[in-house]
């Protein structure tokens, strides 16, 4: 008894093979796209790598481009078959790599469904990672002249405008580092003086932030020193201004866009999943059809096609058994050896 | 005396048929790609409109996406015409739209060149409107409470940041307009009593920018005020700092951007140029010798095709002939009026006088 037969004409047939092939094809372009999303988020990530402190993770991008080209070529060749499908002369020569083929597509929506999840599931990742390089690229704002580093000023510069973002959490972490370099400081003032003695560490801290923290769309040019003295400003107070510097962190900003990513292509993936079962399923019944015809040399007679030839119970028990047989040719069989020794 | 004469197989009049056809479908497409392009340049002078005091450089998108719409409809008739020129029942009703096919033909080159000489004209004008446009912008940066001015503050922001310049033609622009709104300000200070005392208008001048016109690039953070004061910095000197802030005027950006938008369209157009030449000279030949075998008695036969069936000189004068006589159809002729009462008079006097002699 047959899980799910239908019964096949010439015309079924035909109309099926033609369906088919163009479901293929969709999914081609698919997985072209697929390819594309991870070369984007390969991209998109070496861009801030430098937030990142070089550290990120680029096994979601890699995946996805192994994916992608793997979807390619599968359905390249799934189309194909559908396209010979109605010569015999064609398809014979097919006949042989189906059921191979289909125990690779199995495997192959194996990997997609564990793509999608790590699409989901790296997301933390990605968090802790800007957390830490994030932190890191403040400290290192004012090391203008040290290699490797010269240029975190001016990437942090641009994220921050970028992204409308000020600080990691937000903009007061810039109080609690020197992100003035040494060399642009004159310490014979007093001022400076007063500021490096106060505290233990011996830096140069004061309640300001860089210019890229300022928000254009404020109506007043933009305060950027003595953000928390009151006095220092006509007409302000620190704890109602909100228009003046950016107020989100850049944690937050960059992890809603790294987020915003991968969840679109994990949705993407789920997508891809249930087109790929698709395919399949109508490959199965395309090719069960065919090999039913009762008349081989006659194209108008009628066939059956099924998704599995047994039920599904039975389907199950069989890869049960053969698998345990699988194991136990491996093994020594005890009572066989006795009578022999 | 036929001009550029070919002589023409059946073979190769089929072949010169599903060339056309090919050729005319490309230049559909190309036709479509102009008008694209005409488009994405006029949504980015759209985008800037308001540091742009006049729009004479939108005739360049304006022309472009005229074009490009003539010419896939042009196009797309001429690939008509190719399906038809192997049919001779279908063939004879194209002879007269030909002729207006040919002159639209025609002038869509003409205004393809005119655009390309346009974009390189107006590049004065396009300045002109910056210039003007960019000044009134920094004029009215600091009226963000201002009905109709509120985001100018905020647009010019944007816009040095985005085009990496400061001021209209350098930094120095803000020093001369007062860019600090009066809400903002302590008119009990004494610092700004001074300031605004100091110059005839009585306005808050300080040689000090706004933020936006800082360069990330800089290895120091961003110095904004006091800047021709050398002592309110440390190891600070006004003439040689270069990376502070940016040294391009957005004037200069600008238009440079869209200088080099317009160039990088160059190409394109001078390729659509040839394509329309191509399929114009093209359907001419298939024209005429399609005509000319279906005059023959063995329309399979050989046939010639030209592009014009007289000389030059001799073709402008029958067009200006032709012209003449259209024109002096609508026209009353009191030349020919006169002349013809006075010849129907002598006729009278002619009748009369011989019964004269007669009697």
């Amino acid at each position: 008894m047959a899980f799910m037969p239908v019964k096949f004409n010439l015309q079924k047939r035909v109309k099926l093979a033609q369906g088919l092939w163009m479901i293929y094809w969709l999914s081609v372009i698919v997985g072209i796209l697929l390819f594309g999303l991870g070369i984007f988020f390969k991209i998109e990530l070496r861009k801030r790598s430098e937030m990142m402190d070089n550290n990120e993770s680029h096994l979601v991008p890699n995946l996805l481009i192994l994916v992608g080209s793997l979807a390619c070529g599968l359905n390249a060749f799934g189309g194909k078959v559908c396209h010979d499908s109605l010569d015999p002369i064609k398809y014979a020569k097919w006949k042989p790599m189906l059921k191979p083929f289909l125990l690779l597509c199995c495997g192959f929506n194996a990997l997609l469904l564990l793509t999608a999840l790590l699409c989901f599931l790296m997301q933390f990742a990605v968090y802790l990672t800007l957390a830490e390089g994030l932190k890191n690229s403040i400290k290192f704002y004012k090391d203008t002249d040290t290699p490797g580093r010269c240029f975190m000023k001016r990437t942090l510069d641009m994220t921050q405008i970028e992204f409308r973002c000020c600080g990691s959490n937000n903009f007061r972490d810039w109080f609690e580092v020197q992100w003035i370099s040494n060399r642009y400081l004159d310490m014979s003032n007093d001022l400076v003086k007063d500021r490096v003695l106060s505290n233990v560490e011996g830096k140069y801290l004061m309640d300001s932030v860089p210019f890229s923290c300022c928000n254009p769309g404020s109506p007043r040019p933009c305060i950027q020193h003595h953000l928390t003295n009151n006095s220092a400003h006509y007409d302000y107070d620190h704890r109602i201004e909100e228009l003046n510097i950016w107020t989100r962190g850049c944690r937050e900003a960059l992890f809603y866009y790294f987020s915003s990513i991968m969840n679109s292509i994990g949705v993407l993936i789920i997508g891809t999943i249930i087109l790929e079962s698709v395919d399949m399923a109508g490959l199965k019944y395309l090719t069960t059809a065919l090999e039913t015809m009762e008349d081989p040399e006659n194209p108008e007679c009628e066939s059956d096609g099924w998704l599995l030839e047994k039920g599904v119970k039975e389907t199950m028990g069989e890869l049960f058994n053969k698998m345990k047989t699988l194991g136990k040719t491996n093994q020594v069989v005890e009572g066989e050896d006795a009578p022999e020794g | 005396m036929v001009l550029l004469k070919i002589k023409f197989t059946q073979q190769r009049r089929v072949h010169l048929a599903q060339g056309l056809w090919l050729l005319s479908w490309m230049a559909v497409l190309w036709g479509g790609i102009i008008f694209c392009l005409g488009v994405y340049l006029k949504t980015e002078l759209l985008r800037r409109a308001e540091v742009m005091d006049n729009t004479a450089i939108h005739v360049v998108p304006n022309i472009l996406m005229m074009v490009g719409l003539a010419s896939i409809c042009t196009n797309w008739v001429a690939s008509r015409v190719c399906q038809d020129s192997m049919d001779p029942t279908r063939f004879p009703r194209w002879k007269v739209p030909l002729l207006a096919w040919f002159a639209v033909s025609a002038v869509l080159c003409f205004l393809l060149i005119a655009v390309v000489v346009l974009s390189y004209a107006l590049q004065g004008s396009l300045e002109d409107s910056l210039k003007v446009g960019l000044r009134n912008g920094i004029r009215f940066y600091k009226d963000t409470d201002v009905p109709g001015r509120c985001f100018q503050k905020e647009t010019i922001d944007r816009l040095q940041m985005e085009f990496r310049c400061c001021g209209n033609d350098n930094f120095k622009d803000w020093f001369e307009v007062q860019w600090v709104s009066n809400r903002y300000l302590d008119f009990t200070s004494k610092d700004v009593k001074d300031r605004i005392r100091s110059n005839v208008d009585g306005r808050y001048l300080l040689d000090g920018v706004p933020f936006s016109c800082c360069n990330p690039t800089s290895p120091r953070p961003c110095l904004r005020y006091h800047l021709t004061d050398n002592n309110a910095h440390f190891s600070y000197d006004y003439q040689s700092e270069e990376l502070n802030l940016y040294s391009r005027g957005c004037r200069q950006a600008l238009t440079n951007y869209y200088m080099e938008l317009m160039n990088a369209t160059g190409p394109g157009v001078v390729s659509v140029i040839f394509i329309q030449l191509s399929v114009l000279l093209s359907l001419r030949y298939l024209q005429t010798a399609v005509e000319t075998a279906m005059a023959l008695e063995d329309p399979e036969g050989d046939s010639e095709g030209y592009l014009l069936e007289k000389g030059v000189k001799e073709t402008i004068e029958d067009l200006k002939t032709n012209a003449l006589t259209i024109l002096k159809f609508g026209q009353v002729d009191p030349a020919a009026a006169e002349g013809s009462s006075e010849a129907a008079d002598v006729e009278k006097d002619e009748k009369d006088a011989p019964p004269a002699p007669a009697s």
